[in-house]
């Protein structure tokens, strides 16, 4: 049975069609839902007031100095403060009082991604996303290379760049030794104005809508961390724009190891299809010069015939010219050699003559 | 015979120069493992990833390419007259892998766990695994390339007609592991696409580091084969005009390879619709980048092919390593954290520049004392014309 080249094609279609559904399907299927219950927290920047209250009870349990400069120095919102290796959260201000309105401030920590791209940098697998929420970093395996750090689009991580020996990556737990206890972090315990709230990240987020919904005209319409780069432990309500909060606007709420994992995904093609590549350049280049070998020999070999052939036909030629030649020298010299003689002959003969008549 | 050439002019000033880059560079090295990063270096918690990463690392990888380039232009592509090049190309490339990972293992927080990705924790996901994978297998494959010149040297014959027998598997083998890292090291930025500039970040830029790559390992050949010819002058047999044919033929390979960068790189403008940069300062500094140091030497190698110029071949690799340094700088460095406020963007501490500087003499020192003594830039009697 012969397949005809429409056909064919057509049906290459089709199964590339097949193909290309059953993998859309198959990818929304796959599509990580994250751990059922757990936990979050829940910023809202409009009942924040600035005490660095939760600074204090971080660095507090944590085993850190207390933060610099004190709770309470107005000298702390000069400028917005980094997170350092020593401080895993800070709360900075980002617009200043007037008469009628409040100044706005935010806390920043690390945001506990629902799919840290933390984690999948990590040459050495040392962040996970644990069941409760927070993603945990295990110091025991950590190389240093701070490919971490350089991914986070939150710059929510530190390195302990002063510790030549045992240096880590640091950053806000989200207290998971304390939830594994059955507390809450700590910054949300002491938080005075109820700013800051830890539950469920589903429940969060109920609350968070249920707020923006009460008071509309408080809220941006936005729960920052419910999709940004595939969502976030820690959400943020604000009620002005999130880039004057110094978050980043418009980002994709595709999660951010997706990007890399489709380039990555090539490499396994590099390696099972290049090698048979670069061989087929090998033999084909190799089988050009063996043909360009045979057509130089060929070439020589019918050159060298023919060039025998003409030298054997000259040689001939040659042979016939000097035997004609040789045959015409002969002949010449015959004749010369007759024509000699007869003369000697008729002198003889004359002299005869004359010899009788000088007789008679 | 060369040795003693090398030994009368040791109080050179080229020399004493290395001497004092050393002097320096070697105690700072050691500091900075006594004392810490936060004693040699800028980094900070927004900028973690310095000088030692995005020169030492991402554009020593690139700028050692010539080994693959013409390592596969000669013994898989069959232009077998551009012999006399792959030696010093594989033994520069050698040379680059291993001062990388110097330069790696100085920027490691912990460097001796090293071998941890390999044997304890395997993170599979990440492109620094298959990064540190490649290097480490492909500077393997760059020692075995580069040991027949040792084993002439020192009169191995056996061995050295082992390694030629693997020639060609091993070349497949390099090109297809450079292939991956080369690409992979554009895949480590994929990740930031909110802290590298628009006009340098791009879905496609393990293709960019790719194609660039090449650019690199050829106009790294033009410069390097050179400078050798100037250096290793009474060594080479290859006549000028012969040595000049080889820097126009390489020209003509970058001329294309560049162009097709500059495709891609247009192709890039045009369909993220980034004209709009172009405008502002960013933009300016990225068509510095692209006109003046691809389009340009790309112009200057199809020009030199054109009229049979070799100097103008050599002005346009010098234009494109430098190209090449500029286009890594920035995506590592300048044109990343861009929207950082000026006080908290990384500028190189003078200990990380100097310790940088020491890498690349350590590199050029050990280049000339293997040049000088292995059969590098010219052939071994035994061995002239084998393959």
């Amino acid at each position: 049975m012969s397949i005809s080249r429409r056909g064919l094609i057509g049906g290459l279609a089709a199964g590339a069609g097949v193909l290309l559904a059953g993998e859309s399907k198959a990818d929304s299927t796959k599509r990580y839902p994250g751990y059922q219950g757990r936990y979050g927290l829940l910023h809202d920047a409009t009942l924040c007031v600035g005490c660095r209250s939760c600074e204090e009870a971080c660095n507090e349990v944590n085993d850190n100095p207390p933060p610099s400069p004190a709770k309470g120095d107005p000298k702390a919102f000069d400028k917005p403060r980094p997170l350092t290796d020593k401080q895993y959260t800070v709360v900075n201000r980002y617009r200043e009082a007037t008469e009628d309105r409040p100044a706005v401030y935010r806390k920043h920590q690390c945001m506990h991604c629902n799919e840290p791209c933390c984690a999948s940098v990590c040459f050495v697998n040392a962040f996970t996303k644990t069941p409760e929420g927070p993603v945990e970093y295990d110091p025991s395996v950590c190389v240093g290379c701070r490919y971490c750090v350089m991914a986070c689009p939150y710059y929510a991580l530190s390195y302990e760049y002063d510790d030549p020996v045992t240096p880590e990556v640091k950053r806000c737990t989200m207290c998971l030794d304390r939830i594994r206890e059955g507390k809450n972090p700590s910054c949300s315990d002491i938080c005075p104005t109820g700013a800051i709230i830890f539950g469920e990240r589903e429940k969060l987020i109920e609350v968070a809508r249920a707020r923006i919904a009460k008071n509309p005209e408080r809220y941006v319409d936005h729960i920052f961390g419910e999709h940004e780069f595939g969502g976030t432990s820690w959400l943020t309500l604000t009620g002005v724009p999130l880039r004057t909060l110094g978050l980043p606007e418009n980002v994709s709420h595709e999660p951010l190891p997706k990007l890399t994992e489709g380039a990555l995904s090539l490499v396994p093609v590099i390696v099972s299809a290049w090698p048979g590549l670069l061989l087929g350049m090998y033999a084909f280049n190799k089988r050009k010069e063996k043909l360009a070998k045979e057509e130089l020999d060929q070439a020589l070999g019918n050159a060298a015939d023919q060039a025998k052939t003409e030298l054997d036909e000259a040689m001939s030629k040659a042979a016939t010219k000097a035997n004609k030649d040789k045959d015409s020298a002969v002949e010449q010299a015959a004749n010369k050699a007759k024509a000699e003689a007869k003369k000697e002959f008729e002198e003889a003969q004359k002299a005869e003559a004359k010899g009788a008549e000088g007789e008679a | 015979m060369s040795d003693s050439a090398a030994n009368k002019s040791l109080m050179r000033p080229s020399n004493l120069v290395a001497a004092l880059i050393l002097a320096v560079g070697i105690p700072i090295i050691i500091y900075r493992f006594v004392a810490g990063l936060g004693a040699t270096t800028n980094l900070t918690h927004v900028n973690p990833w310095g000088l030692w990463i995005g020169f030492d690392v991402v554009t020593g990888v690139a700028l050692a390419a010539g080994g693959y380039v013409t390592s596969s232009a000669v013994y898989l592509f069959g232009m077998k007259e551009y012999k006399p090049i792959v030696r010093p190309a594989l033994l520069t490339g050698f040379l680059g892998y291993a001062l990388v990972v110097v330069g790696l293992i100085v920027d490691l927080g912990r460097p001796w766990r090293l071998p941890y990705p390999f044997v304890l924790s395997t993170g599979f996901t990440s492109p620094l695994f298959e990064i540190a994978l490649c290097v480490a297998l492909y500077l393997t494959v760059l020692f075995i390339e580069s040991t027949p010149a040792a084993f002439e040297w020192l009169g191995w014959k056996r061995l050295r007609k082992i390694v030629g027998s693997a020639t060609i598997a091993l070349t497949i083998f390099g090109v297809v592991l450079s292939t991956m890292h080369q690409s992979t090291l554009g895949t480590l930025y994929l990740i930031t696409p909110t802290k590298l500039h628009p006009l340098w970040y791009s879905p496609h830029l393990p293709l960019h580091f790719f194609v660039s790559s090449i650019i690199a390992g050829i106009s790294m050949v033009i410069v390097e084969s050179s400078l050798s010819h100037r250096v290793f002058h009474d060594q080479i047999e290859l006549s000028a005009k012969r040595f000049d044919d080889l820097t126009i033929g390489l020209g003509k390979a970058g001329a294309v390879a560049m162009a097709v960068y500059l495709a891609l790189k247009v192709a890039h403008l045009a369909h993220g619709n980034l004209w709009h940069h172009l405008t502002t300062g960013w933009g300016h500094w990225f068509l510095v980048e692209l006109l003046g140091f691809v389009l340009l030497p790309c112009l200057l190698f199809a020009i030199g092919f054109r009229e049979r110029s070799a100097k103008l071949v050599r002005i346009g690799g010098a234009i494109g390593v430098v190209g090449l340094v500029l286009n890594r700088f920035n995506v590592t460095m300048i044109a990343f954290n861009y929207q950082l406020p000026a006080d908290q963007r990384y500028v190189p501490h003078w200990m990380e520049i100097w310790a940088s500087l020491t890498l690349v003499t350590v590199g050029v020192l050990v280049f000339r004392w293997i040049a000088n003594r292995m059969p590098i830039v010219r052939e071994h009697p035994d061995y002239k014309g084998v393959h």
